[in-house]
């Protein structure tokens, strides 16, 4: 299992090290900042020096390694990693940064502790943590930390890991979000190579109690397994996967998607959908290359939603690195050409449903002196926001709240397409 | 208040000052002070000198200073193991402490402290706490047990502990059987013992009834014990199946790969034909469903489905859009998908693939990967036949670009095209041969020397080509080489007309102006051959070679049975037997298979006779070459760029660590245990030996030492001189040595250095090594430019003796390194009057790798001129 777990800064500096067996020490990680962190450049995010093994992920400024001398579960030790990040964003206040990390040092160590056993990783659930390791700022007096900490395990080890015992709201709120990545890469004629929608659905609780959630959606599979046939308003998921507070055994045999949630805001579902899909942008470029100095720019972008209305639309259009000057007429919103990426922005903060704009434009770039690779004429990408609308075509049916004591909820639910990898070939 | 305030301290007398704060009675400058110790830690200052102070600060309700403590305690105990026993009575009193947390933390700390003597300690609080009323207190003593094995495995075994463990499979708490699981499958892997944890059926419905409650991580140790369980029969597999299935939606990719291998194994056994396609087809969404997690992930996931694939191709025929590349995908994601693409692509999908493949060798821009995309297209080609003409127009393409690494790369592809599908494409000769120039790596100008010497007779300019090739001859790659010799003479059988003057200048070069034994074989084997019957060697050089064929798999059949039972593991992402990467450390000894590699040795012949082999494996790592070629290209390096290796004082400058090698044990020395190293330093060489006498027989005396023959003729300049030592008492001396010269030496060279060590007990034999750096002398160094006149000062005519000592594991060494040899340096063996016949006065020479932990050796015999 992991021997040890570092964290370490893009200088290469070791802010915390953890050992939880002796076969790894401190020193052990020199031959792997050397010759990952310095490189920056990497193969691959696992790799061996001296017969150790070192696992690596990144979260803003601060590298977190795990390390081992035996044959582990790699995915498991990537899994902890970003189960890591997710447990100190909680506790830093959304912000996993160097700083965050020495300033309190102490309860890094407190967490490394109490989040992985010998190697093993335990029960990495922030809001339990909580319940049992504080940050200083916000201990409780003697008495009553005593009482919250003795009531910690048990939920730490019960069979609702999730959720404490014991949570009061005065009004019993559900948001339910629906958040689609949409997917596209075409090819420079127009036709679609690929295209899917992953989707999450982000649940923000505020329910007292131990309520018990049975959510509905127009998945064919899901409506079959109610007994109801799947019409011409179902849609079919690829491939779920949900929180560990989803039943699966249950959602196995009936389709049925029930749980307790935790407090606060988790990712309840994943899916993925690639048929059927209302794209909701259709990008027409022409780039021409009128001779070795000079590029002329068509760029058509439609809207191919109605009734709501985009937001942040950016369209991205490479150029090649040795642009000198670009002249663009835009029909709506503004373009401009950003030498750092070599790319022509072009920026649109609402976009209406049923509208076409158009982009037209010149280049002139300098003359090159080694010509080495003709310009590699990189996708144009898309960027948007497209409230109210599911590119796939989900909704959502039902969401039934079951608790004890009967209390009303308010529940709202929200669409929002966004995009993915959005990619137009040129 | 920021925390980071602790980091600053670096005034002097910080110690004195830390020790003071750590015993006032003040508890929050006291914990102030802990922080402080900590801070010292975590930036690696060694503080253990503090730790009776940090001890002193055990006992205090305030949890968060116990846990800064315990910190401490795990960090440093080692280094303090008699002082550690101080703090095992606060262990002992808070494993019975009344809240679950202390009880927790006490064990889970004590667990960790890797002393012996705390061992004993800790078993009456273990043996407590893993019947503790709380669960959270169960689960973390169910790890410790585990803990526990790994430092003391026989009282492990002695207090029943593994029953207790066994037992708590049955733990109503799902965690608790999680870790219980854990700790049994970790003692089982330490031990070798799988029957440790034999699964008797009514464990595995626990299990399995226990998957569905716990967390993520316990789901994955469960799911991960599950999959060492052999089911009995097809119906118990199927059950199986049926119980796991539903974890392949889990969110954790952990727990969909665990229960991917629990699935692929118990498959193997399922008879019906209907419900394995059944199942087939439910591993498919949640294997491209890891494809949107983090690109990490990502990687694991496609190196696993790299395996999945290999053995049931269909599984995933119908994704393969799923593994096109996307523009902002890390390189080692692109990398792995491309490998995936080709695995995957058939008659049906080929089309897109090849155009996807297109699209990245155009548009990327990573060189590495560019390449990957080229050698692809090549694969596709050789993979499926009808394809292959859409692949030579792509490639052709891609030359027209005259990007050299992009045309290079296609040039060696298209070579393998023709190899599979003779006298097809050869109307392509002629563009390949416009790209000469751009030419610069060996692989690349190797295949197209290959193309023209195999088509020598339809390309005109043939001999032309050839002859500019020979004209630089001498600052080719050794590779390219062999293949302008094979080539040229192809060329000469195939028009002999006016080809006789450039064979005969190749057969000379070869023979003579090249140190390359193998350039040079092949050279007299082509002469004779050509010499003798030209018509036989038509035959032989210019016969029909077998075609190259497209091998899907990564690895061969055996390792893939082994890394499909270990999926989402290390292994299972190197594609690799845990033999290659694990230290061995007396853990399991795994059935391991070395992917053998036979192809290396076989290569050279082949390739004499005008084939290729190497070419037939394009999917061969680089590592997998045969270990001579390394040694050839480490000396051509040398021999060709002097200049870029910088002289350096090598002889008696490296400290050296002074850690002595343990050389005798006590149960072999009759008590007496001896360590030892060699050392030279001013010129003299003293073997450092450390005598202890651990025997229960009373006090050791009369010591005395003698040496075999051995190559060096290295014997003790002094008698050996150790005071009687009593029981449990040690002794270090320093022996001078020298070097005698003595005929009766043996004459195979070895660095072995056989010992015997007299006492009144008895006489006691050990074998040692010589550091090669104690024998070269200080003076013997050389310069890098002299080196390679040196050896060319060695006459021709005289025979040059070549003799490599082990050179198996020096190179395993070497090889490890990843070639990153940093500098090299030689020396030359201060025996230079040696007179041991028939050997005249020989030099040797030591190349060194930074730090010392290999070498190459050679010994070179100038003759008698000197």
């Amino acid at each position: 299992m992991i021997s040890a777990v570092y964290l370490i800064n893009l200088k290469g500096e070791i802010l915390i090290y953890r050992a939880y067996r002796d076969d790894v020490s401190r020193a052990a990680a020199d031959a792997f900042r050397m010759q990952v962190l310095a490189a920056k450049e990497f193969r691959s995010p696992v790799q061996v020096f001296e017969k150790a093994s070192f696992f690596h992920i990144r979260s803003s400024n601060v590298y977190l390694v795990a390390a081992t001398r035996e044959n582990v579960n790699a995915s498991m030790a990537f899994q902890f990693l970003f189960a890591l990040v997710e447990v100190f964003k909680g506790y830093f206040g959304g912000a996993f940064e160097e700083e965050a990390v020495r300033e309190n040092f102490p309860l890094v160590y407190e967490l490394l502790d109490e989040v992985m056993d010998f190697g093993y990783p335990q029960s990495c659930s922030v809001d339990l943590l909580k319940t049992f390791i504080m940050q200083e700022g916000q201990q409780l007096d003697p008495g009553r930390a005593l009482v919250a900490a003795s009531l910690a395990p048990a939920q730490v080890t019960g069979a609702v890991s999730w959720r404490r015992e014991g949570i009061k709201y005065r009004k019993n709120e559900v948001f339910l979000d629906v958040v689609e990545n949409v997917n596209l890469l075409m090819s420079s004629k127009g036709t679609v190579l690929k295209s899917d929608v992953t989707g999450e659905i982000v649940m923000k609780t505020y329910l007292s109690g131990m309520p018990e959630c049975k959510f509905g959606l127009n998945d064919k599979l899901m409506m079959q397994g109610e007994g109801k046939k799947g019409g011409s308003g179902s849609i079919e998921m690829e491939d779920v996967s949900f929180h560990q507070c989803v039943k699966l055994g249950k959602f196995d045999s009936d389709k049925a998607v029930t749980f307790i949630p935790p407090d606060g805001e988790f990712v309840l579902m994943k899916y993925r959908v690639s048929d059927n899909i209302n794209l909701p942008f259709k990008v027409s470029p022409i780039v021409k290359e009128l001779g070795r100095t000079r590029l002329e720019i068509n760029v058509k972008v439609k809207a191919q939603y109605s009734s709501v209305t985009g937001l942040n639309v950016i369209v991205r259009i490479p150029l090649p690195p040795n642009t000198a000057k670009v002249t663009t007429t835009a029909a709506a919103g503004k373009a401009k050409y950003e030498p750092e990426t070599s790319e022509l922005v072009w920026r649109m903060r609402k976009f209406p449903g049923d509208t076409e704009y158009a982009l037209s434009g010149e280049v002139e770039m300098s003359a090159r002196i080694e010509d080495k690779k003709p310009w590699s004429r990189p996708p144009i990408s898309m960027e948007f926001q497209v409230p109210m609308l599911a590119a796939s075509g989900l909704h959502v049916r039902f969401l039934k709240i079951y608790e004890k004591s009967n209390y009303n909820t308010i529940k709202w639910v929200r669409y929002i397409s966004k995009n993915g990898q959005y990619l137009n070939r040129i | 208040m920021s925390d980071a305030k602790y980091f600053q301290t670096t005034k002097r007398g910080e110690i004195h000052e830390l020790k003071e704060e750590l015993h006032t009675n003040d508890k929050s400058k006291q914990k102030e002070a802990v922080k402080k110790v900590i801070a010292a830690m975590t930036v690696g200052k060694d503080v253990s000198m503090l730790f009776p102070d940090v001890c002193n600060c055990m006992q205090t309700p305030n949890v968060e200073l116990k846990k800064l403590v315990y910190l401490y305690l795990i960090n440093y105990a080692k280094a303090q193991p008699d002082l550690a026993i101080l703090a095992v009575n606060t262990f002992v009193k808070d494993a019975s402490d009344s809240n679950p947390l202390i009880r927790a933390l006490a064990v889970r700390t004590m667990g960790c402290i890797r002393v012996e003597q705390i061992t004993e300690y800790l078993t009456n609080p273990l043996l407590k706490t893993l019947k503790d009323e709380d669960p959270y207190v169960r689960k973390t003593a169910a790890m410790c047990v585990a803990k526990l094995y790994d430092i003391n495995p026989d009282l492990v075994k002695e207090q029943g502990f593994l029953d207790l463990l066994i037992g708590l499979i049955s733990d109503p708490n799902p965690t608790v059987v999680a870790n219980a699981v854990a700790s049994l499958t970790e003692i089982a892997e330490a031990s070798g013992m799988s029957d440790i944890f034999t699964f008797a059926p009514e464990a595995l419905m626990k299990l399995l009834s226990a998957l569905n409650e716990c967390t993520e991580w316990g789901q994955v140790y469960i799911l991960d014990a599950i999959s060492t369980y052999r089911p009995s029969d097809a119906k118990e597999a199927e059950s199986i199946i049926e119980r796991v299935i539903p974890r392949l939606q889990h969110a954790n990719a952990a727990v969909v790969l665990s229960a991917v291998k629990v699935v692929l194994g118990c498959l193997q056994l399922c008879t019906n034909a209907e419900s394995v396609k059944t199942y087939i087809k439910k591993l498919s969404p949640p294997l491209v469903t890891l494809l949107a997690s983090e690109p990490e992930i990502q990687y694991v996931a496609l190196r696993n489905i790299q395996l999945i694939c290999s053995r049931r191709p269909n599984i995933l025929a119908n994704d393969i859009k799923v593994f096109f590349c996307k523009y902002n995908d890390p390189t080692y994601v692109k990398v792995e998908k491309v490998d995936v693409m080709v695995m995957l692509a058939n008659e049906r999908t080929v089309e897109q693939v090849l155009l996807e493949l297109k699209e990245y060798a155009f548009a990327e821009v990573d060189v590495d990967f560019v390449r990957k995309a080229v050698r692809a297209i090549g694969k596709c080609a050789l993979k499926i036949e009808r394809c292959a003409e859409r692949c030579v127009a792509i490639l052709l393409d891609l030359i027209q670009t005259k990007v050299s690494y992009v045309v290079q790369e296609s040039i060696v592809v298209i070579k393998d095209i023709f190899r599979k599908y003779p006298n097809q494409y050869e109307s392509v000769i002629g563009t390949l041969c416009e790209n000469l120039e751009s030419l610069e790596h060996p692989e690349a100008k190797g295949a197209l020397i290959w193309i023209i010497g195999q088509y020598a007779e339809r390309i005109e300019n043939a001999k032309e080509l050839l002859e500019a090739f020979i004209e630089e001859f001498a600052d080719l790659d050794v590779d390219v080489q062999l293949q302008l010799l094979t080539a040229t003479v192809k060329l000469f059988l195939k028009r002999p007309s006016n080809t006789q003057g450039t064979v005969k200048e190749i057969l000379q070069l070869a023979t003579t102006k090249s140190n390359n034994p193998d350039l040079r074989d092949r050279g007299y084997i082509y002469w004779r051959l050509l010499s003798t019957d030209p018509e036989k060697a038509k035959i032989i050089v210019l016969a029909e070679h077998s075609t190259v064929q497209y091998d899907p798999q990564k690895v061969d059949n055996q390792l893939l049975d082994l890394l499909l039972h270990q999926i989402s593991s290390l292994a299972s992402v190197y594609h690799k037997p845990t033999s290659s990467f694990l230290v061995n450390t007396g853990r399991q000894a795994q059935p391991t298979q070395q992917s053998t590699n036979t192809s290396g040795a076989v290569m050279d012949v082949m390739d004499l006779l005008g084939g290729d082999l190497s070419s037939s494996a394009p999917s061969q790592p680089k590592a997998q070459q045969p270990v001579v070629n390394d040694l050839l290209d480490l000396m051509s390096d040398l021999s060709f760029q002097p200049t870029s290796t910088p002289s350096v004082d090598m002889v008696g400058s490296h400290s050296l660590p002074a850690k002595m090698n343990s050389l005798l044990t006590a149960d072999k020395g009759g008590g007496m245990a001896v360590d030892g190293i060699l050392v030279r330093s001013g010129g003299k060489i003293s073997y450092e030996l450390q005598f202890k006498n651990i025997s229960a027989a009373g006090p050791l005396s009369g010591f005395a030492i003698q040496f075999n023959k051995n190559f060096f003729g290295l014997t003790n300049a002094v008698a050996l001189q150790v005071p009687t030592l009593t029981v449990g008492q040690s002794q270090t001396v320093s022996l001078a040595m020298t070097c005698k010269e003595d005929k009766t030496s043996p004459a195979t060279p070895s660095l072995g250095l056989q010992v015997a060590i007299k006492n009144a007990t008895g006489i006691y034999y050990f074998k040692d090594t010589i550091p090669l750096e104690v024998i070269l002398s200080e003076n013997g160094r050389i310069n890098g430019p002299e080196y390679p006149q040196l050896w060319q000062s060695i006459p021709a005519a005289n025979q040059v003796h070549t003799s490599l000592m082990n050179p198996r594991s020096l190179f395993v060494d070497i090889g490890l390194g990843g070639l990153g040899l940093e500098w090299f340096s030689f020396g030359q063996f201060f025996h230079r009057g040696f007179s041991h016949p028939p050997v005249p006065p020989f030099t040797t020479f030591a190349f060194f790798r930074k730090p010392v932990s290999s070498f190459l050796y050679l010994i070179l015999n100038p003759g008698t001129t000197e």
